[in-house]
């Protein structure tokens, strides 16, 4: 038996790196898959705090979640292809037209 | 028959879908543009039809907690589905003159604006994310309409990355909290939650994904990026139904979710946040030569002036908040619509102030309402904005937070500047190029003259013994 705090830390790693990829990161792409990473590791929290209080609603919340990120993905990389047919880059230092 | 209760409680969400799907299936067939859209108007005007009934009605909870119908999601409701009828209303002329006028724009609409219903009247962290999700998802889609555009296109992605990483932050908040407390409705989380380093961990997260929403500083870096890249009159959309669907549901947070708890003490955060928002914003305004982007940070700057209402945390204070939402989408959308009306010619770069002069003799009609609506957005009586930043003062006042008003007066004294440099162009400065205005269509110039009339029938409106509407609002605390 796992405790739950190991999957609370593991969580708490992936969502830190995904925030961290986000602020850093220079391809739009790969800041998308970031936040992907974000929502992943809070699906990972709400899956272990269903488990630990005996509850389905956490394990609903991950449904809904992922579908959510799959919608979000979808857009996300329509504006992305949009952006590259644009510029011919999808390095977010490059896009700056607007500012201030 | 309990379901189709709850159902009748959801109408004004349940028409807007219902229509959405109608709409994109006719968008699919390739029906005329024209039908689709008074197809979405009927369907508009009848959910809002609904939605004022539902202001008088009872309330109460619906879908097994999910939902909280009556009283302030009623009123949450109402403004989004007026802001939306009349942002489509004024959409249709604007987006034909910059040849960016697409079938699916009213079918988005529809979809997002039962997001921002379901955002509104949310009684569970469930619906909440969902709502702010089908929300923003559509959002996105309209951000980046002006697809073929470096800036359109470079707008739409600034809101989807920074929307979708603030949605990260929604939800851990929201899963920390369902940790926390077991749970995820509103009511039962407000009872079992104890000020544990956990719960205090997922409010924190939470009210971060408020922020990003509402464009509180130091969230606010898209706001002025999406508000210029976007289409005008979806600007207007933005920038009314969607800032007051986050707004009632955080309204909604704050007063069912947070306060029974000990040692959970948000006053001081709302403080230091609404500050920075109402300095930052203004300041930045002063500066603009773009009045798109002008009127994004002015939108900050009204978002501090609302979280003014929300730090009091009184009923009173929500009152105010709910007041000057309300006053804040009628005369927004106006001044979004006329600045939408003077983009539709293309003589010349109607985006940028210096090219406004003289216009104000040119369509006297549009001057006129250009001016109603801003010196509202000053503050000045007898215009509805008045009304809205004394109750939401007040209120503070009440509450004993002197300095948080003190600091908000000056602050919008400091806005008189850039709204009346608007005005100054409009009437004082010559133009130094000769061109004909386009003559607006009749729908679009009578919807702006209705809110003109809206805007400065509220703001006389308490000095009659009717029963007026902030009556009517301070019954739901």
């Amino acid at each position: 038996m796992v405790e739950i705090d190991w999957y609370l830390a593991l969580s708490a790693i992936l969502f830190t790196i995904g925030a961290l990829g986000v602020l850093i990161r220079r391809n739009a792409v790969v800041v998308l898959m970031c936040i992907e990473l974000m929502l992943n590791a809070v699906n990972i929290s709400l899956v272990s705090f269903a488990s630990y209080h005996g509850d389905i609603t956490g394990q609903i919340l991950v449904f809904f979640s992922l579908s959510v990120a799959a919608a979000e993905a979808v857009v996300g990389l329509a504006i992305i292809i949009a952006i590259f047919r644009n510029n011919l880059s999808v390095d977010i230092t490059r896009i700056n037209l607007l500012r201030w | 028959m309990d379901y189709l209760y709850d159902l009748n409680t959801f109408l004004p969400a349940t028409i807007m879908a219902a229509a959405g799907l109608v709409a994109i299936l006719m968008a699919a067939y390739k029906a005329r543009i024209g039908n689709i859209f008074n197809f979405t108007i009927v369907a508009l005007v009848m959910a809002l039809a609904v939605s004022i009934r539902d202001l008088f009605g009872p309330d109460g909870t619906a879908f097994f907690d999910m939902i909280a119908y009556g009283g302030t999601a009623a009123f949450g409701a109402f403004l989004v589905t007026l802001g939306t009828l009349f942002c489509v209303v004024i959409s249709r002329d604007y987006l034909e003159a910059i040849d960016h006028h697409y079938r699916e724009v009213y079918a988005m609409i529809l979809f997002g604006s039962t997001g921002m219903v379901g955002l509104a009247v949310s009684n569970d962290l469930i619906m909440l994310f969902l709502g702010v999700e089908t929300m923003s998802i559509c959002l996105y889609v309209l951000a980046g309409l002006i697809k073929g555009e470096k800036i359109g296109a470079e707008s739409a992605l600034k809101y989807v990355l920074l929307g979708a990483f603030s949605t990260g932050f929604l939800l851990y908040g929201i899963a920390l909290i369902y940790g926390a407390t077991g749970a995820t409705s509103y009511a039962v989380v407000a009872g079992a939650a104890e000020a544990t380093p956990l719960f205090l961990a997922g409010t924190a997260l939470l009210l971060v994904g408020f922020f990003f929403k509402i464009s509180a500083v130091p969230f606010h870096m898209w706001t002025p990026d999406v508000y210029q890249g976007t289409p005008t009159t979806l600007t207007a959309y933005f920038a009314t139904a969607s800032k007051a669907a986050s707004f009632i549901a955080l309204v909604l947070v704050l007063s069912r979710m947070i306060p029974e708890i000990e040692g959970v003490e948000l006053t001081q955060l709302l403080q230091v946040i609404a500050i920075l928002t109402m300095i930052v914003g203004n300041l930045i305004a002063l500066v603009q030569d773009n009045v798109k982007r002008m009127l994004a940070y002015s939108s900050i700057a009204h978002a501090g002036y609302i979280l003014v209402g929300l730090a009091a945390g009184t009923p009173e204070g929500y009152t105010g908040v709910l007041y000057y939402l309300f006053a804040y989408t009628i005369m927004n959308i106006g001044a979004f619509g006329v600045i939408a009306y003077y983009e539709r010619n293309h003589a010349l770069d109607f985006t940028d102030v210096h090219n406004y002069a003289g216009l104000g003799y040119k369509f006297p009609v549009m001057g006129v309402l250009l001016s109603v609506f801003l010196f509202s957005l000053i503050g000045i009586p007898p215009f509805v904005g008045f009304l809205g930043k004394y109750y939401v003062f007040a209120a503070a006042v009440n509450a004993g937070l002197v300095t948080l008003a003190v600091i908000g007066v000056l602050a919008s004294a400091a806005s008189v500047f850039y709204y009346l440099r608007v005005m100054v162009y409009l009437y004082f400065r010559e133009p130094h190029k000769e061109y004909q205005l386009v003559r607006p269509g009749a729908l679009f110039k009578y919807s702006l003259i209705l809110l003109g009339i809206l805007t400065l029938w509220y703001g006389i409106e308490p000095i009659f013994p009717t029963d007026s509407l902030i009556e009517l609002i301070s019954t739901y605390y």
